[in-house]
């Protein structure tokens, strides 16, 4: 357990040291990868872990970010309150979602969550005087402190994205390595078998649900208070796939895994788009190779092969 | 007018940050950087200009994205061929943003931090200039965007997010109501797509024909995703006179052929925008049924040879495009010539800021915003073939003439031609109060 949980505030604190050496570009793009891989946390949480496909986390990710942002432009509210409500609002959109969706299960299950994030989507687009549609709407820049800290600013942003990240990987840490954790694990494996030993699998997987939504909501309305903008874009099916991608690269079922993914992705895109506008094409030339060569994503097959020890 | 009040106790954090850098680069563990930092960190004043075009390559907004391209590569062109700016080559510095908002955002950090430009510019998606411009003004760097929505004079945005070579959609659909009213009909049915760009056109045209005396006596709000129209026909109630349609993407053929199959002969008279067939040839099988209609359009695509715009055949033939609208190496590679002088004429009003401003290099960026801010008109020019326009720098937002041409034997003619004056509103932003 030392070795594990030395791993991984090693590795929060290589972070904290790569802000003070990474070039300004790196450093920038960091900050936004930090956000959006406590997304991906949450989503390997219930794909990773506990078995489940979702093909509509965008929802959650939507929650956060419209929460926090709308709450902050009607209410004047500053970056605490405003990502405190943006989290409340994904983790009860979790909650009914997964009250529901999880009557079904499989592709099924796939597709109901699909289409809630659909409804999401179109529900963004509909009320458009209030959410500004397919536009969105800048955060005003007064709001987006917390304490008087300015969390526009290059330094407070990266600190604060990794904060978040910290705080999230830490709390993943401590899910799958609990009871909790190895009988989402054991409902992946067998469901069937897990309730045979007394468990309810649907409270454990609407469990795990609520906790990927709030890794989801925490992410978006971090994302929209740090980067100062709300759109319908990050509720639509792409913002479903991204972390679903994320994850395969990464390793599904790993808790850094996500961290690896993000990376890995987001320089895929950056540095293929820089070269060719069919950039996409690397990306799924990319995610077919991984699946020849390393079906479990990167640090899948690292924990495979030299490091079983890998939570 | 640079005021760096609000910034100074996390720019003391940013100190530290890079004393360490320098500290860690100074004992060799950044050696492999150095090199690159200080290449780009030279400002010699022989090195070219570098403007990074935030590009719609890829995405929803690839057809426009590229005549954009096409445009501003000829423009870069026409100002290095006269001797660049301030005597320095132009260099355009292209990034796809894949039309996508946090793309956008990136590309703009891309442009500001690791290839160092001077200025961003070029986007034309409203949700990608809305999603770019607060990092843009973070990064302090001028963000000049060819976007024609609303949201720069809004006051939405930031002070360093300028839209000097394209008009609005408010001041574009304001100015149709007076020609409308007096020639087509007083009682309009509006239909558009039910998202913020059909949701402008709603608000701003049903103000404008009020203020006419018109009325919108019905408006149908068609959900994003539909394929099907034939559904919404019988709301139009039978006293229209007008209907109005602004639809975009992918639908907009369905809906123009079911629209001329409902009507048949009998129809009110039918306006639309441009926006919903740029880049789409009129002679396409279904758009029959536009024939004798009305389009907006900025630029009229057809030439119209009757010497009412005397620099359009230089600017066509620089950009590559035929008297028809369409590209001179492809006559099915329809322009969007209503959007893409905007490029055009945006690029020539950063020459003349720099110019104005006795541009150097990235510290002289605030002095370039005041200076684009001090203009109050650009005359009809090679540089500004659309037409005449004023400039308001404290909304940051330029106003022009409009366009009204009707479809005649599948090509459009210009029937009317608005005043700048029909198209001025009232100032909902004064730019210039917020620091730089």
């Amino acid at each position: 357990m030392n070795r594990i949980l030395g791993l991984h505030v090693g590795v929060i604190a290589l972070l904290l040291a790569l802000h003070f050496v990474l070039p300004d570009y790196h450093h920038v793009s960091l900050a936004r990868i930090l956000v959006l891989t406590v997304y991906a946390l949450g989503y390997n949480l219930l794909f990773g872990y506990t078995g489940l496909l979702s093909l509509g986390h965008a929802l959650f990710f939507a929650a956060g970010l419209y929460g926090a942002g709308m709450s902050m432009q009607a209410y004047g509210w500053t970056a605490g309150p405003g990502f405190l409500f943006g989290f409340s609002c994904a983790v009860l959109m979790a909650l009914g979602i997964g009250l529901l969706a999880l009557r079904t299960a499989g592709v099924s299950f796939m597709i109901v969550t699909l289409m809630f994030s659909q409804v999401g989507y179109l529900t963004t687009l509909y009320f458009n005087e209030h959410t500004r549609g397919d536009e969105g709407f800048v955060i005003p820049l007064e709001l987006r402190q917390v304490f008087s800290i300015d969390l526009s600013v290059e330094d407070t942003r990266y600190l604060a994205a990794l904060a978040l990240f910290a705080v999230a990987v830490l709390i993943k840490l401590a899910i799958v390595r609990s009871p909790t954790g190895r009988i989402l694990v054991a409902i992946r494996e067998n469901e069937e078998r897990t309730r045979m030993l007394g468990y309810d699998p649907f409270r454990y997987k609407l469990t795990a649900l609520v906790l990927s939504g709030a890794f989801a909501g925490a992410s978006g309305a971090a994302y929209g208070i740090l980067f100062g903008y709300v759109g319908a874009s990050f509720a639509s099916i792409q913002y479903s796939i991204l972390p679903l991608l994320y994850v395969l690269m990464g390793g599904v079922g790993t808790v850094l895994g996500p961290l690896v993914g993000t990376v890995a992705m987001f320089y895929l895109i950056d540095i293929a788009s820089g070269l060719t506008s069919a950039y996409l094409f690397f990306v799924g030339a990319a995610l077919v190779i991984l699946i020849l060569v390393a079906p479990k994503g990167i640090l899948g097959s690292i924990r495979d092969r030299w490091a079983r020890w890998l939570p | 007018m640079t005021d760096q009040g609000p910034k100074s106790t996390t720019q003391k954090k940013q100190f530290s940050r890079r004393d360490t850098l320098k500290t860690v680069a100074a004992g060799g563990l950044a050696a492999a950087a150095l090199p690159l930092a200080g290449r780009f960190n030279q400002a010699h004043s022989a090195e070219p200009i570098r403007i990074g075009f935030q590009a719609h390559r890829t995405g929803i907004g690839a057809a426009y994205g590229r005549w954009y391209e096409r445009t501003t590569m000829a423009a870069a062109q026409l100002i290095n061929d006269g001797g660049g700016i301030n005597g320095r080559p132009v260099e355009i510095v292209t990034e796809d943003d894949g039309t996508d908002p946090k793309r956008g955002a990136e590309v703009v950090e891309k442009f500001a931090i690791q290839h160092k430009t001077d200025i961003v510019f070029g986007t034309l998606f409203s949700h990608v200039v809305i999603g770019s411009a607060p990092r843009a003004g973070e990064l302090k760097i001028p963000y000049f965007v060819v976007s024609e929505g609303h949201h720069v004079a809004s006051g939405k945005l930031n002070r360093y997010v300028l839209q000097p070579g394209i008009t609005d959609v408010k001041s574009q659909v304001s100015s149709m109501a007076p020609w409308v009213s007096g020639n087509l009909g007083k009682k309009v049915t509006m239909i558009f797509p039910d998202f913020a760009f059909g949701h402008d056109h709603r608000d701003y045209f049903s103000a404008a024909m009020a203020a006419q005396g018109g009325e919108v006596i019905e408006k149908i709000a068609i959900p994003p995703t539909e394929t099907n129209f034939f559904k919404y026909f019988p709301r139009i109630p039978k006293e229209t006179e007008v209907l109005y349609h602004v639809m975009v993407g992918p639908g907009v053929l369905t809906f123009v052929k079911e629209m001329g199959q409902f009507f048949g002969g009998d129809r009110p008279e039918i306006f639309g925008f441009i926006d919903s067939l740029e880049a789409v040839d009129l002679a396409s099988p279904g758009l029959e049924a536009l024939e004798g209609t009305y389009f907006w359009e900025a630029f009229p695509r057809y030439a119209q040879n009757d010497g009412s715009n005397p620099h359009d055949a230089f600017y066509r033939e620089k950009v590559g495009v035929d008297a028809n609208g369409a590209s001179l190496n492809d006559p099915k590679d329809i322009s969007t010539y209503s959007h893409m002088f905007g490029c055009w004429e945006t690029l020539h009003i950063i020459k003349q800021g720099m110019e104005a401003a006795g541009y150097q290099g990235p510290d002289d960026r605030a002095k370039l915003i005041e200076a684009v801010e001090s203009f109050t008109e650009f005359p009809e020019s090679q540089a500004h073939p659309q037409g005449m326009k004023t400039f308001n720098g404290k909304t940051h937002q330029a106003f022009g003439i409009q366009n009204i041409s009707k479809v005649n034997e599948g090509k459009l003619g210009v029937v009317h031609r608005t005043s700048i004056e029909d198209s001025l509103y009232e100032p909902e932003v004064d730019y210039t109060q917020m620091p730089l």
